[in-house]
């Protein structure tokens, strides 16, 4: 079998006596999609933003493309963030810039692409959210969905080969979460992307996963496939299908 | 007069300083420590800020773009309001000075004594005191929401240097700027002043000008442009500072935009202390 694409062995994070993570181990496979589910402050953002060196974690080791992160200099994590992907729980949209800027700003760092190529890139970008329309916008006049839709096209953009979605669905009506599972669906299949995605959403869970994991205070406490973890015998488990 | 001004800045500032310069996992630890040692605490970091600043701002790439648009955002949110004051302090001080020299029957050195004190000391810092305000804390509240909103971050994750992106633009853009201002603000105050002479005497503009300009030195001129990058930078570093290390939250973002001004002025008086200091030591 390939060597695990993600793999994070005995993470502990702590914020001062707050102990987020603890003792945590996962393995995301080239291709794969893993959900993590888990309520509010179990750490799962503080998770994904160790991986990525947001945050740099106290022990443990995260080995990404084979590659420990910590002991990266600062060119090589560079080269390593431009293949993946992120979109931030809170959209994290440049609110001086358009959208179009927004979405072209992770652009300019690929060495040569020419004026055309970009717009090309935008404007497929946006169509796939739906968005082509709110093109010329600033963030402050889009709703809370639309800037999550901006800021997964943003994420997209650059056709990662990792994508780290947090909370994708969480403010959006039933019609356009699905819209977006089946978007993580679809970038999966054309680029053989593997992804991360935090949800408290149990349909997107159900629709984007291969495997899902259950993070409680810091630690996983069930894993396996949606029905497996959904037939789990673990309370805190249970109350999250009910 | 002055004294109650420090006073009541260094009030302010005791309240507003220190609190972006506290982690928030260091917070619990800190609070219990000693005033003196939170000072120290935050004056070290800033030198570590001044530093990265260095280290950054020569490395390839260069963002020209950002730095283009913060400059003209600097010039455009604060020309009026310098324009505004900077005519109302030359026709005041004009005023004011008057009847002391009339008493000498020296009336005919009005515009050169205004246009040296304005060029030399009010021009320059009552700009940059503006700028601190209006500059500073936009440049405080924007970095500070920047980063509540986690902004800073995706562009670290998208393999953009925030700090050269966000930080070292608007740095510099502050330090090139200002001097621009002060040089507009100095115009702007001796037509203020010119206003001011003619509403009891008349001069000519033509003689008014021509009295300025032959009593002002080089000496006048030089030392007060050269400390104006020096007010510019402060404002910069400061208001960077304190807008990229705010605590998480809204309430973060309004003490980045209040510390920013506040410790912002103080730095102008301060580069003003010095650079008189300076100044002295050459011309004896
Ligand atoms: N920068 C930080 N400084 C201090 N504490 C933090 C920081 N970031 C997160 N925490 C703490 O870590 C814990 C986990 O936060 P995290 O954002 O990972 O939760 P989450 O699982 O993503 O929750 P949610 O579903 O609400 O997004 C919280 O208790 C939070 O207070
Ligand atoms: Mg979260």
């Amino acid at each position: 079998m390939e060597p695990a694409i993600i793999d994070i062995q005995h993470l502990k994070k702590s914020f001062g006596p707050n102990h987020v993570l603890a003792d945590l181990s996962l393995k995301v496979n080239k291709g794969e999609n893993l959900a993590i589910l888990g309520k509010s402050g179990t750490g799962k953002s503080v998770l994904i933003k160790c991986i990525v060196r947001l945050l740099d974690p106290d022990e443990g080791s995260i080995t990404v493309f084979g590659k420990n992160m910590e002991e990266l200099g600062e060119g090589e994590l560079n080269e390593i963030r431009k293949k993946m992907g992120f979109l931030f729980q809170s959209a994290a949209l440049y609110d001086s810039l358009t959208v179009r800027e927004n979405l072209e700003f992770p652009l300019r760092t690929l060495p040569k692409i020419t004026e055309e190529e970009m717009n090309k890139r935008v404007e497929e970008a946006l169509q796939n959210v739906d968005l082509a329309a709110a093109i010329d916008k600033m963030p402050s006049e889009l709703s809370g969905g639309m800037r999550k839709r901006v800021g997964l096209a943003r994420s997209l953009i650059l056709k990662p080969e990792i994508m780290f979605y947090d909370e994708p669905t969480t403010g959006l009506d039933p019609i356009t979460s699905r819209g977006i599972s089946h978007l993580i669906v679809a970038v999966r299949k054309k680029y053989n992307t593997s992804s991360i995605i935090i949800t408290h959403d149990i349909e997107c869970a159900r629709i984007t996963s291969d495997r899902v994991i259950v993070l409680d205070k810091g630690k996983c406490i069930a894993e396996g496939t949606i029905d497996e973890v959904s037939k789990s015998d673990n309370n805190e488990v249970k109350a999250f299908f009910q | 007069m002055l004294c109650l001004m420090g006073n009541l800045v260094f009030k302010y500032h005791k309240q507003v300083l220190f609190n972006p310069m506290i982690d928030n996992n260091e917070a619990v630890i800190v609070k219990k420590e000693s005033l003196i040692k939170r000072y120290l605490v935050g004056m070290s970091k800033l030198t570590v800020f001044f530093v990265h600043f260095f280290k950054e701002v020569f490395k390839p790439p260069y963002e020209f773009k950002e730095f283009m648009k913060q400059s003209y955002r600097i010039g455009n949110q604060s020309f009026l309001l310098v324009a505004t004051t900077a005519f109302i302090m030359g026709l005041v001080l004009t005023i004011q000075s008057r009847p002391a020299l009339v008493q000498f029957g020296a009336q005919s050195w009005l515009p050169a004594m205004v246009a040296v004190s304005i060029v030399r000391e009010i021009g320059p810092v009552i700009t940059a005191l503006i700028c601190a305000g209006k500059v500073g804390s936009g440049i405080g509240a924007e970095l500070a929401s920047m980063k509540v909103t986690e902004q800073i971050d995706s562009m670290e994750v998208s393999g953009i240097n925030p700090f050269k992106y966000v930080v070292v633009t608007r740095i510099l853009s502050a330090t090139l700027m200002l001097p621009l201002l002060v040089v507009f603000a100095d115009t702007v105050a001796l037509f203020g002043s010119y206003f001011g002479v003619n509403l009891k005497d008349t001069v000519s503009f033509q003689l008014f000008f021509i009295e300025v300009f032959q009593k002002l030195d080089f000496s006048d001129v030089f030392p007060a442009f050269i400390k104006t990058f020096f007010f510019g930078f402060s404002i910069g570093l400061v208001s960077c500072y304190m807008g990229y290390n705010a605590d998480n939250g809204t309430e973060g973002v309004g003490k980045a935009a209040n510390s920013a001004v506040v410790f912002g002025s103080l730095m102008v008086f301060v580069v003003d202390m010095v650079a008189v200091q300076i100044t002295n030591l050459f011309s004896t």
